[in-house]
């Protein structure tokens, strides 16, 4: 194992390797069947580099664990914005995650259709190409235009493009919150219940569906503020079933905790997909349609636009479901479906990732190349050979 | 500023180039006589002018695929134009270049207020896509002060930003996805109505691109539901540092403004003479807008103006009707039109850490004096997008060198104190020389071999963003060959 303790001997490292690498940062959301090359932990190279209440803005070099940046904005009342889930307990994981798994990652909580996703918090990067090149892009302020944004590339390529070094993050303030459940609500009307909620005037920064439960909608602010708009929104849907409301703080972000990481299918057995769309498709097409393909159960964040799909059965089965589900994607409406967690029999046999049309594919290969020549960057993995 | 020497093979082929560009368009779409192409000879940045061999005006995908691939095979640059508002002459053509305008896709796909998304076509103005939806009290977020103008083509080629986007982020954050047609006359889709990429993020690498990687002719774009309500609140200071750690302390105390804007003295008294706002008389004023009800827009400022107390503010004034709100807003609002009355102005967009505000604006009082030039500060405090306006005499000889070196070493300190060379308006023809005080060959190499994937032949927008001689064995290279 290559265990680097600065962004120089990074640098060497890569360039000297003669053959695949496998990047590593705590290995808790690590992706697809693991990879055959010498693992690169990128641990050692850890620290909180800057941090600047008053300017909402933190730097951190990659391997820092995710807890020690988390805990130095709380002490300041302040957050990531996209709420990166923990993913160890659904993966069945060890480890500590990691700043730079987040970002490999671009993960994205319950906040993501308020706040954005880990790219768009993201405000800067240095990291070392396939050639062992240390380059920058972005910086540490928030609004940069400066050449082109790689920051955005680098965000959820899994490690393929480049070995990040150092990420620099937007932050926002810490708001208390407090969460509605539009209790019995299902089908339909969970829909509307969510989309209500997120195309009213009342801010609301997360919105779920746990089938079986009913909706749950978030409300984050001043405390006034937090019991005006809970109260507006009641108003709002009570003719979609009880309305619930969980007014403390704490007890609030436990709901959202258990919507983030997923925990309801922690200890399950089968596998696990996240996809991406349109609410409206995702709920009035592409749900009905799986619905055919087999029997999947489900969870909706993000008003919608998000699904968690877990589906039992043997490792043939989900091969044929998974190809059957990025299937249905593309026939109802577009967007995207990875398969988060399967059997490494099954991972061996696909291609978590959806396939992206020609055109963009020729485009995606092409940047691989040029960013790792070699080949040698998580291979396999994002359709690389 | 230097632009590279048109190739005399392209001029020569002009009437062909011409007749095949109008075999694909209809004859009104094709602008090729001397006496029209000269009113595309320069975008908003005014100092630099030269006319395209020719203009399209498509009005269709369609069209600009086949516009694209003619000017592919024929070798012939081409600069893709929205509005032509871009500060940083983005849209400057050569003598060599075909201006590609999408003035004439202007049209509304689709509104979707259930998935809060609108689909447009890319020359639709900024301002018109909010006016679609605000029948419905929804809104689009990023608001350039050309707004009324620009086109969203241009604000997806520089990812522009605007007043409020220290809440609701820039363009980036808030387009999920495009059509965009490559150089060769490809059409693809990117991205869509969902939420990030299930691959590498191409919407990301193109927003921002300044039309270098492809020709965006339709964005999916989000909308969001216009809050309750809105209110500002005015608070002058005596001094620059007093009102940047008074910005610190309101953001670190946790609210959210949607706005905090910053002018400094020199800025105040010419938009106090041409505007007449009321505006108090001090050296530093900031205007904070916060959202929401009146009960929450109450609890906000209460914890803002009792911050500001903190600091001994000259002035500290509330709006308490619209009318007052929009007195508040109205010196801000006509702060360039007001330098413009007086001067000649060159806008720069430098970004830097909001703790070194004070410092920075130190070293710009520094880097003024040592010109001669007058320079003032109207800008993005929240967020630290500073806009130094330099102001000269066009008229005069060697003014416009004299402002162009001045503003080269305001954007030098940018870079110094950990900032940025452009926070919203792009790096252009305008910035393209001082890339490499932000950039080492690397950096600039990594990026430029993104374009070698999109536009292998260098034919879109080439002479823009990177230095002449970094760019030049691309630009020159024969890829045919």
């Amino acid at each position: 194992m290559l265990s680097p303790a600065s962004e120089a001997e990074l640098s060497e490292a890569v360039a000297a390797a003669s053959g695949p690498l496998r990047v590593v940062g705590g290995g808790t959301r690590s992706i697809g069947a693991p990879g055959t090359g010498e693992v690169l932990s990128l641990s050692a190279i850890s620290g909180i580099e800057l941090y600047e209440p008053g300017a909402l803005t933190l730097v951190a070099k990659a391997g820092t664990p995710l807890a020690e940046v988390e805990d130095a904005l709380a002490k300041e009342g302040q957050m990531l914005p996209f709420e990166p889930a923990d993913m160890r307990a659904l993966l069945g994981r060890d480890g500590v995650p990691t700043i730079g798994g987040v970002v490999a990652a671009n993960a994205a909580g319950p906040r993501r259709m308020l706040a954005g996703a880990c790219r768009d918090a993201l405000i800067g990067v240095r990291f070392v190409d396939g050639a062992g090149t240390v380059l920058k892009n972005g910086g540490r302020v928030m609004k940069n235009v400066t050449g082109y944004d790689l920051v955005k590339l680098m965000a959820g390529s899994w490690g393929t493009l480049g070995v990040l070094s150092e990420v620099a993050f937007k932050v926002l303030p810490r708001l208390d919150g407090a969460t509605l459940l539009v209790r019995g609500a299902k089908g339909a009307d969970a829909l509307e219940a969510m989309v209500r909620g997120v195309t009213s005037p009342f801010e609301v920064s997360g919105a779920a569906v746990v089938p079986g439960e009913g909706t749950y909608l978030r409300i984050e602010g001043l405390e006034t503020s937090v019991a005006y708009r809970i109260g507006k929104l009641t108003d709002l849907l009570r003719d979609l079933g009880e309305i619930e409301v969980t007014s403390d703080a704490n007890a609030s972000a436990a709901i959202w905790t258990r919507i983030r990481d997923v925990t309801d299918y922690a200890d399950t057995p089968g596998a696990i997909w996240r996809v991406s769309m349109k609410p409206t498709d995702m709920v009035d097409r592409f749900l009905p349609a799986i619905a055919e393909i087999g029997a999947f159960d489900h969870r909706l964040d993000w008003a919608g636009g998000l699904a968690w799909l877990r589906l039992e059965g043997d490792d043939s089965a989900i091969v044929a479901a998974h190809h059957a589900v990025q299937g249905a994607v593309t026939e109802n409406g577009g967007g995207h479906a990875t398969l988060f967690r399967a059997p490494e029999a099954v991972l061996r046999r696909v291609d978590v990732f959806q396939p992206e049309a020609p055109g963009v594919a020729a485009l995606s290969n092409g940047l691989r190349a040029k960013f790792d020549p070699r080949g040698i960057l998580n291979p396999g993995l994002m359709g690389g050979a | 500023m230097e632009m590279p020497t048109p190739d005399a093979s392209i001029l020569a082929r002009k009437s062909r180039i011409v007749e095949r560009l109008m075999g694909v368009l209809p004859k009104t779409a094709v602008i090729h006589e001397e006496v029209e192409t000269r009113a595309y000879e320069c975008d908003a940045l005014t100092a630099y002018k030269c006319p395209p061999l020719a203009v399209v005006l498509p009005a269709s995908t369609e069209e600009v695929a086949a516009v694209l691939k003619i000017c592919f095979e024929e070798g012939v640059p081409v600069v893709p134009r929205g509005s032509g508002t871009s500060l940083a002459g983005g849209a400057l053509p050569t003598a060599d270049s075909v201006i590609l305008g999408v003035a004439r896709l202007n049209q509304v796909l689709e509104t979707d207020y259930d998935n809060r998304i609108i689909r447009v076509q890319t020359g639709r103005t900024n301002l018109s896509v909010t006016g679609a939806v605000e029948a419905e009290d929804f809104f689009y977020a990023p608001d350039p002060s050309s707004q009324l103008a620009c086109a969203i083509a241009g604000n997806i080629a520089m990812n522009s930003g605007g007043a409020h986007c220290l809440k609701y982020g820039v363009t980036t954050n808030n387009l999920l996805g495009v059509t965009m047609v490559t150089m060769e006359g490809e059409v693809m889709q990117i991205g869509g109505a969902h939420l990030d990429s299930g691959g590498y993020d191409l919407l990301g690498l193109i927003c921002g691109s300044e039309g270098q990687l492809g020709v965006v002719t339709e964005a999916t774009l989000r909308i969001l539901r216009k809050p309750e309500g809105a209110r500002p609140v005015l608070i002058g200071f005596d001094s620059n540092e007093v009102a940047g750690a008074c910005v610190s302390d309101i953001i670190k105390a946790g609210v959210l403004p949607v706005a905090i804007e910053f002018m400094d003295r020199p800025i105040l008294e010419i938009t106090e003479r041409h505007a007449k706002a009321g505006y108090p008389d001090c050296e530093a004023l900031l205007i904070v807008e916060v959202e929401g009800s009146p009960e929450e827009i109450d609890a906000q400022l209460g914890l803002i103006k009792q911050i500001a107390r903190s600091h001994n503010p000259v002035e500290l004034r509330e709006a308490e009707t619209a009318e007052e709100a929009g007195r508040i807003w109205l010196g801000r609002k006509s702060a360039f039109g007001a330098v413009g009355q007086v001067a000649d102005y060159m806008c720069l967009d430098g970004t830097i850490p909001v703790s070194e505000l004070p410092r920075v604006l130190k070293g710009i009082e520094e880097i003024s004096a040592k010109y001669g030039l007058k320079v003032g500060n109207v800008f993005h405090a929240g967020d630290g997008n500073m806009h130094p306006l330099i102001m000269f005499d066009a008229n005069k000889p060697g003014d416009l060198e004299l402002c162009e070196a001045c503003g080269a070493d305001i954007l030098r300190l940018c870079v110094e104190v950990g900032g940025c060379l452009t926070g919203e308006h792009g790096v252009g023809v305008e910035k393209r020389d001082l890339m490499g005080a932000q950039f080492t060959e690397a950096d600039m190499e990594a990026q430029m071999k993104v374009k070698d994937v999109f536009d292998p032949a260098w034919l879109l927008n080439p002479a823009k963003v990177f230095p002449l001689e970094t760019s030049r064995t691309r630009r020159e290279r024969d890829v045919a060959a």
